[in-house]
């Protein structure tokens, strides 16, 4: 589904601050597989979805989703491929403009947007509804309010809704839950879940908490260095303890965050 | 301040409102400062003027300028989206570049008159049988309204919804597959056709065109935008929103004729609605400060946004997070 060859990315080449980001990554993601990716700060993972997403362009090696190579594309053009969200909740969507609208944007992701049609009619409305009432946030009753007064937690499940009410190919979550309160943060945690199984989504989740890694998803990779140095799935991942990845991290050169060895 | 003065405030306020209106666009909706105005506000009526002035029949006149100063805003947006200067830089240069092409199309000369031709004014004020400003506010009237409508609609389809997200949350709505460079391009451009379209009616009201028409109008609509909005803080319905800096720059030039009927010089504007701007922009840190005073702390709004500005507040709030659960874990 995803395919990644001999992906090299280094920052501040020829400068002293030169930093070698991804060495050499190759990765095969198969159609419904829901990876947890884990690796201490500056290892690597938000460049690795970066160069996935667009934002970021790869020195050297080809991303390919679904057989079409798209090393070349643009960000814009990736999107009907790829949802995200990001870490900051303020990120994934436009303040000023109603839950509604948000969604009315996100549905259209990598289509045309017609300068001739309403955005929101009855019909996408009541649809909206619908799926803001399964996040059982009670916040169905408030299609029509402004994104920034919501919770950060509120937000955050506004914008996995969105990344996910067009079903995209590839789904890609940047330690999404890391700016919410434990509660919200495990609440937004099981939405994903929820919506990952129920849709069979191909899924790439980073996150800090070894517990998160080890609970969710039918694979793992770790990360370090720019490079993926571990990668388990099936049986073997689900056999596997923090205690394990403890040791893992610790023949690794980046020093593993406090969130880490807590998680 | 007679009611004829009165009158011709309104009407010069509905004239520059459309260009208000192209700011509005910019400044408001895309979060894009651009400068072009006052260079493109005189193009629009340069270019009306000489071709008024060659027997093309004025509406297809207004067109033009229209056309023209559309192209304006093709530089500045080409600038920044394609060249990424900044925009406040790329509106500057284009402005700087608009004085010498003005003057050109002026045949080098500082003004001309367009007294000797019939426009839509005059056609009105004929048909009407009423006076040149009144004819001049009827046809500012019709005009914003018809702007105003149109862009009300257009922003609310799909396509003028990625408009407004592009200047809410730009990195989000890439991410939804809009190619926000373009859509700046389409936005800047928009923009300039109504600022271009305004200062051609203008010249049509003052039956001339002038190289220096267009100074100092970016702060002009700026004031009018913000005067608009406090009459109109309370609604957040888009097209009174609209509406509101149009109504901004009537309320702007009823002031301003005000003052010139108390003996300051037109040219005192200028020094007045900066002081406007000035005062509406610093506004939100003035009330802050006031809050900090009387709450004792940041309310809990601004933390928040400050905690979406930086990262590294973010990873703190983290690691505290974490540092709370070792107490509780088995970890400690
Ligand atoms: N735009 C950039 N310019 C320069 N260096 C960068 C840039 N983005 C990332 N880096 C560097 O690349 C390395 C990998 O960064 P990356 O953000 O991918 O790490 P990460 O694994 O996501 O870490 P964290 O867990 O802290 O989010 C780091 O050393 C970082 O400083
Ligand atoms: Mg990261």
């Amino acid at each position: 589904m995803l395919k990644l060859k001999n992906i090299y990315k280094t920052f501040n080449s020829g400068t002293i601050n030169e930093k070698r980001a991804l060495d050499d990554i190759n990765l095969v993601l198969n159609d419904g597989d829901f990876v947890t990716v884990i690796g201490g700060n500056g290892a690597g993972k938000s460049t690795l979805q970066n160069v996935i997403s667009g934002t970021i362009m790869p020195d050297f090696g080809t991303v390919e989703i679904n057989g079409i190579n798209i090393t070349k594309y643009p960000e814009h053009k990736r999107a009907k491929y790829i949802g995200r969200v990001f870490q900051d909740p303020m990120l994934g969507t436009a303040s000023d403009m109603w839950i509604e609208e948000n969604l009315a944007l996100a549905i259209k992701r990598g289509e045309n947007r017609s300068a001739f049609k309403w955005m929101i009619d009855n019909n996408n409305s009541l649809f909206f509804k619908e799926q803001v009432a399964k996040l059982g946030l009670g916040l169905e009753d408030r299609l029509k309010t402004k994104v920034k007064l919501l919770s950060g937690g509120q937000r955050q499940a506004i914008t996995l809704l969105m990344s996910t009410l067009k079903k995209p190919d590839l789904l890609m979550l940047d330690e999404h839950t890391a700016a919410l309160d434990p509660k919200t943060a495990s609440l937004v945690l099981n939405l994903t879940d929820e919506i990952v199984k129920t849709s069979n989504i191909t899924t790439l989740m980073i996150t800090h908490n070894m517990r998160d890694a080890l609970n969710y998803g039918n694979r793992l990779i770790m990360m370090d260095q720019g490079r993926i140095i571990f990668d388990v799935a099936g049986d073997e991942k689900k056999k596997l303890t923090v205690e394990d990845l403890l040791q893992k991290f610790n023949t690794t050169k980046d020093a593993p965050s406090d969130a880490m060895i807590l998680g | 301040m007679n009611i004829g003065s009165l009158l011709g405030a309104i009407g010069q306020g509905f004239i520059w409102g459309i260009m208000t209106l192209g700011i509005y666009i910019t400044y408001k909706i895309l979060n894009v400062s651009d400068l072009t105005v006052d260079g493109s506000f005189a193009t629009g009526g340069a270019v009306f003027a000489v071709t008024a002035l060659s027997n093309i029949h004025p509406t297809i006149c207004l067109f033009i300028a229209m056309f023209v100063g559309g192209i304006c805003g093709l530089v500045t947006g080409i600038l920044h989206t394609k060249f990424k200067i900044p925009a406040i830089l790329a509106g500057i240069l284009t402005q700087l570049g608009l004085y010498s092409v003005n003057l050109r199309i002026l045949g080098d000369k500082a003004n001309i008159s367009v007294a000797p031709v019939s426009t839509n004014i005059t056609f009105l004020a004929n048909v009407l049988n009423i006076p040149h400003t009144r004819a001049g506010m009827l046809l500012g009237i019709i005009i914003s309204i018809m702007c105003i409508l149109l862009l009300y609609f257009l922003l609310g389809t799909e396509f003028g919804a990625s408009i407004r997200a592009t200047g809410n949350n730009e990195k989000m709505i890439r991410a939804l597959g809009v190619n926000t460079d373009n859509i700046k391009l389409f936005g800047i451009i928009l923009s300039n056709m109504l600022i271009g379209l305004s200062g051609a009616l203008l010249v049509q009201m003052n039956k001339y065109a002038d190289v220096g028409m267009g100074k100092g109008a970016i702060v002009y609509g700026l004031a009018s935008i913000v005067i608009g909005e406090v009459f109109f803080r309370r609604f957040s319905n888009f097209g009174i929103k609209l509406m509101s800096s149009v109504f901004g720059c009537i309320v702007f030039f009823i002031i301003r004729a005000f003052v010139i009927s108390l003996g300051l010089k037109a040219n005192d504007m200028q020094l007045l609605s900066a002081t406007i701007v000035v005062i509406a922009l610093a506004m939100p840190i003035f009330k802050e400060n006031i809050n900090i005073r009387k709450v004792g702390k940041i309310n809990s709004l601004n933390e928040m946004k400050q905690v979406s500005s930086s990262d590294e507040i973010v990873k703190e709030k983290i690691e505290k997070r974490e540092v709370t659960e070792v107490g509780g874990g088995n970890n400690a």
